[in-house]
């Protein structure tokens, strides 16, 4: 394992940035999302530089190792506070901080006339700080301290503009959503800590073959109850659709392209544990399935573009979750899908702020309409996201997806089946509402209120939008092209005896033509509703049971209200009265039982020594009496 | 079980119901100089069962130390404290009379039943061998040899409670004592000119000129103030009534 | 005669002092009950030592009496100082703990 020193400064960069914004208080007001950018961009020059110096070095020497203290020592347990970079990290490293800066740059232009723009881009930097810990810590430990990192500087961001009761609730609901899967990790940490006595990725790595199925099922189970409460899956996902109370730009960066996905990345990177624990595995494949269904599901009810965005996030990472839990033949793809993701979805985000920047802030669809003549370059940024994500070939989405539905498909038996034809329906119904989306914003009719003045975005919005969706348009292609992800990656995998169990359900070219028919069906049925007939500019009310309960969202909150939180407050107000009643009685109880019992053995002091020689006299003839009783 | 009566049988007999007669006597009586008499009876008759018991030494510092050292300080702090202090023997906790009698019932009774169980049919031995270089220079032996170095302590102990109660007894004064001068100055200046000459003295007319008799005020009324506090509290005041003259009546001529 | 009578008298003395440590109420009866107790044990010291025909009992009574009278000058000088302060003698009156 190389080691380097410079690690410290990815992370550092943008920490300082955060630290320092926030110190300098309204003094940088003036500069500070400069600076804050420019602190974002030198991490991400750094983060070019480390990987051009990795792609230079041996497959073995690529990984690089940075020491920064000793952590925590008791006895054997020795966790140092170190960085690791190695083939995984690094993607995510040029993610996080590529995309990150271009959000940075669009964020300056965005948040030009918010008074706290300075605190919004201390916040930004401080995200960047922690993603960047949570993907370069070479231990759970250190991978949790990045996680609560990220969570933290999620839950600032939604909150952002908590002058409104519903967004600063929105922040809460996502922060102790978030609460439920870090509790995951916290327990699949102390499961490692027990039964393997390491907490780190490479120790155990080791301890793998040692370990215990049940442990280690455990552990994955706890992995995976992290993964889907950070990354939005089912059945933790109803924060994400709240979540888009944050600033857009936070959407794009935090909801869509990187925080979002530490899930996937979590799984990713523990490879070894759900290899090793068939069990866990395929809950996270059944997780992965159930939840890009349901996300696309809502996807097609909501009128709110950004909502929709969301519920598409949730299910594009449906998509890497169930690739990731394929085992060492769907990391690769999984990660694949996460980065074109980063990409496409950022920029869509990114265009759906630029819509909104131009309509008066109105995030309802169906009052947009016909906005290609007037936002030109956000049509086009978006479209080319809008084709990658629903998987047109030769763009991102199409070789990442199909990807994916190839391998669900090859992953052998019923379950291959099963899942495969869950991804395939899902692209059909992603290829359906995100036409949806395409059409009512831009070339649907005009649907505007008055006093509307639709206009194009400055260039600093549209300059990263640009550079985004260039990414969306060939990134897939760089990825896939010779599998260049997939041997970059390879040496991380075990890819032991898999081959041999995997065999080829339908071949690569059936996949694909399956997959872009169901774009197609689901782009024409689309169409139909959508483009050659009139949208309503009120959303109609008298629909089926089916649409209301999408547009519920699929009963996500009713259903956490009656299962958690109503329990919850029947459980909490039972503890105070158990509070009350049985711990303050008892509390009170001991209290005055000294104070009655005080008062009744007051009365034998009566301050006269006489009865207290009477006393004595008493105790003697007691004495006496035992005598007498003892040696009869 | 017939005995022949010993001499110390007789003795023992003919003072230890005595014994307990003056000791309970000490319970009953109202006055406190009676209890002191009465208990140094008991230990007088103490000291006489302990040379009865070949404790001749002790029999001697029980009269000399106890009944005669001991019961002084009893009898002086007595006339210090106020021989009028006499006791009432109303009991003023309630029950606490009934506690101690059944208690001492029943503590008695089990003392002697237990002093019944643990000497029955024991023989003794006597202390002709013990003290056969004499008593006192058996006792003398012992507490110089193996019982030197209590002695000791028990000596410091002594030393100590003398001291003890000397600061116990220190009276420090909280303010200046009047001199004679400053008194005087101050009865003319405080209180009424009455006061002036002082307290009236005792004594009624030359017929009976006593400490314990009051003076008569002129108007006839007896001056309370003249008699000494402590002779009223013990009753030994006279009425001065007593000695008072006939009322003159003025239409009787003095006979010739 | 049988010496074990001095116990049974030494007994009766001592239930006799105690109950009068009980009962009265002038504080110098009490010490006197008090005395009358210690005499009490006494007695008994010197019939043990009879008994067992050696002399410990006589010198152990021997100090008793020495604490007994220990106890008696300091007992007294309370009593003096308290007589002084509160104008009584009797132990009734100092009860002040119970307030």
């Amino acid at each position: 394992m190389v080691t380097s020193s410079s690690l410290v400064y990815l992370i550092g960069l943008p920490l300082f940035g955060a630290t320092f914004l926030l110190l300098m208080g309204r003094k940088a007001d003036k500069w500070g999302h400069l600076f804050a950018t420019a602190m974002s961009a030198g991490s991400f020059a750094l983060g070019v530089a480390h990987f051009l110096a990795m792609t230079n070095r041996a497959t073995e020497e690529r990984a690089l190792t940075q020491t920064l203290f000793s952590w925590i020592k008791v006895g054997d347990f020795d966790v140092d506070a170190a960085l690791l970079l190695d083939q995984l990290s690094i993607c995510f490293v040029l993610l996080i901080t590529g995309v990150g800066t271009l959000i940075h740059i669009y964020s300056i232009s965005y948040m030009a006339h918010d008074e706290n723009r300075r605190r919004f881009f201390a916040y930004l930097n401080l995200f960047v700080a922690a993603m960047l810990l949570l993907v370069l810590g070479n231990s759970y430990l250190n991978l949790y301290v990045g996680w609560e990192g990220v969570g933290l500087a999620s839950y600032l961001l939604i909150g952002f503009w908590n002058q409104k009761p519903a967004y600063a609730t929105a922040s809460k609901k996502a922060f102790v959503m978030n609460r439920v899967g870090d509790m995951g990790l916290s327990f699949a940490i102390m499961i490692a800590f027990a039964t393997m006595g390491t907490v780190s990725f490479e120790g155990v790595k080791e301890a793998v073959e040692r370990a215990g199925t049940p442990a280690l099922t455990a552990m994955g189970i706890m992995l995976l109850v992290a993964a889907v409460g950070k990354s939005a899956q089912f059945p933790l996902q109803a924060w994400l659709g709240d979540a888009m109370a944050g600033p857009t730009p936070v959407s794009a960066l935090i909801h869509a392209a990187t925080m979002v996905t530490a899930g996937v990345y979590l799984i990713v990177r523990s490879n070894f544990v759900f290899d090793a624990a068939p069990t866990a595995q395929l809950l996270v494949v059944i997780i992965g399935a159930i939840t890009l269904i349901f996300g696309a599901i809502i996807g097609m009810a909501k009128d709110d573009i950004k909502k929709a965005l969301a519920a598409s996030t949730m299910s594009q990472i449906g998509y890497m979750i169930l690739g990731a839990g394929l085992g060492p033949i769907g990391y690769a793809f999984a990660i694949m899908h996460l980065l074109t993701h980063g990409f496409f979805k950022a920029s869509m985000f990114l265009g759906a702020g630029s819509v909104m920047h131009g309509m008066n802030d109105e995030v309802n669809m169906r009052k947009y309409g016909a906005l290609r003549k007037f936002m030109p370059i956000t049509f086009i940024t978006f479209g080319l996201g809008y084709l990658a994500i629903i998987g047109v070939p030769p763009f991102a989405g199409f070789y990442s997806k199909d990807a994916i539905i190839a391998e669900a498909f090859n992953s052998g038996g019923v379950k291959g089946v099963l899942l495969g034809s869950v991804a395939l329906l899902g692209a059909a119904i992603t290829a359906f509402y995100m036409t949806r989306v395409m059409v009512m914003t831009f070339t649907s009719k005009a649907r505007w209120d008055d006093g509307t003045d639709p206009h194009e975005s400055p260039a600093l919005m549209w300059l990263p939008m640009v550079i985004l969706s260039i990414g969306s348009v060939t990134s897939g292609l760089l990825l896939y092209r010779g599998d260049a992800l997939k041997n970059w990656l390879y040496p991380l995998f075990d890819h032991g005896d898999h081959h041999e169990l995997h065999e080829e359900l339908l071949p690569h070219s059936v996949v694909t033509i399956l997959a872009v028919s169901m774009v197609v069906i689901g782009v024409t049925v689309a169409l139909l509703k959508y483009q050659f007939k009139d949208v309503a500019a009120v959303a109609p009310t008298d629909v089926s049971w089916a649409t209301r309960f999408a547009r519920n969202d699929l009963g996500q909150d009713a259903f956490n209200e009656a299962v958690f939180m109503r329990p919850g407050q029947a459980l909490t107000r039972g503890l105070v009265t158990v509070d009350e009643v049985v711990i303050d009685g008892a509390v009170r109880g001991v209290g005055s039982m000294a104070v009655d019992s005080g008062s009744t053995l007051r009365r034998t002091q009566s301050g006269y020594v006489r009865s207290y020689a009477a006393l004595i006299f008493v105790g003697a003839l007691a004495l006496l009496t035992v005598i007498w009783v003892v040696t009869q | 079980m017939l005995e022949i009566a010993t001499p110390e049988a007789i003795l023992f007999w003919a003072l230890a119901p005595l014994s307990v007669v003056a000791a309970l006597g000490m319970l009953l009586v109202k006055k406190a100089v009676h209890s002191a008499i009465l208990l140094a009876w008991v230990m007088i008759t103490l000291a006489i069962f302990y040379i009865a018991q070949e404790a001749l030494f002790l029999g001697i510092v029980q009269i000399v130390v106890y009944t005669g050292a001991v019961m002084m300080l009893f009898l002086f702090i007595l006339m210090l404290v106020g021989v009028d202090a006499s006791d009432s023997l109303v009991e003023t906790i309630k029950g606490l009379r009934w506690i101690a009698i059944t208690a001492a019932v029943g503590f008695g009774g089990l003392m002697v039943a237990l002093i019944g169980r643990a000497t029955m049919g024991r023989s003794y031995v006597g202390l002709e061998l013990a003290n056969a270089d004499g008593n006192v220079e058996g006792i003398a032996m012992l507490l110089f040899s193996d019982y030197v170095f209590p002695f000791e302590v028990i000596s410091a102990l002594l030393i100590t409670a003398a001291l003890g109660a000397m600061v116990l007894a220190h009276h420090q004064r909280a303010n200046h004592r009047p001199s004679q001068r400053e008194q005087a100055i101050a009865r003319f200046r405080t209180g009424s000119l009455g006061d002036a000459a002082g307290l009236p003295g005792p004594g009624v007319y030359a017929l009976h000129n006593a400490v314990d008799v009051p003076a008569l005020l002129p108007d006839g009324t007896p001056a309370p103030t003249s008699i000494s506090a402590t002779l009223k509290a013990r009753g030994d005041v006279i009425e001065s009534a007593n000695f008072q003259l006939d009322v003159v009546d003025p239409t009787v001529k003095e006979e010739k | 005669m049988n010496p074990y009578n001095y116990l049974y008298l030494a007994a009766l003395l001592f239930t006799i002092g105690a109950v009068g440590v009980v009962v009265r109420r002038n504080a110098i009866v009490v010490f006197m009950c008090i005395e009358l107790m210690l005499n009490a044990a006494n007695l008994t010291l010197v019939t043990f030592s009879r008994l067992n025909g050696n002399l410990n009992g006589q010198v152990v009574a021997f100090f008793t009496m020495v604490v007994a009278a220990c106890e008696v000058v300091v007992g007294l000088a309370i009593i003096v100082a308290i007589y002084r302060s509160r104008r009584s003698a009797s132990i009734d009156d100092a009860s002040l703990l119970k307030r």
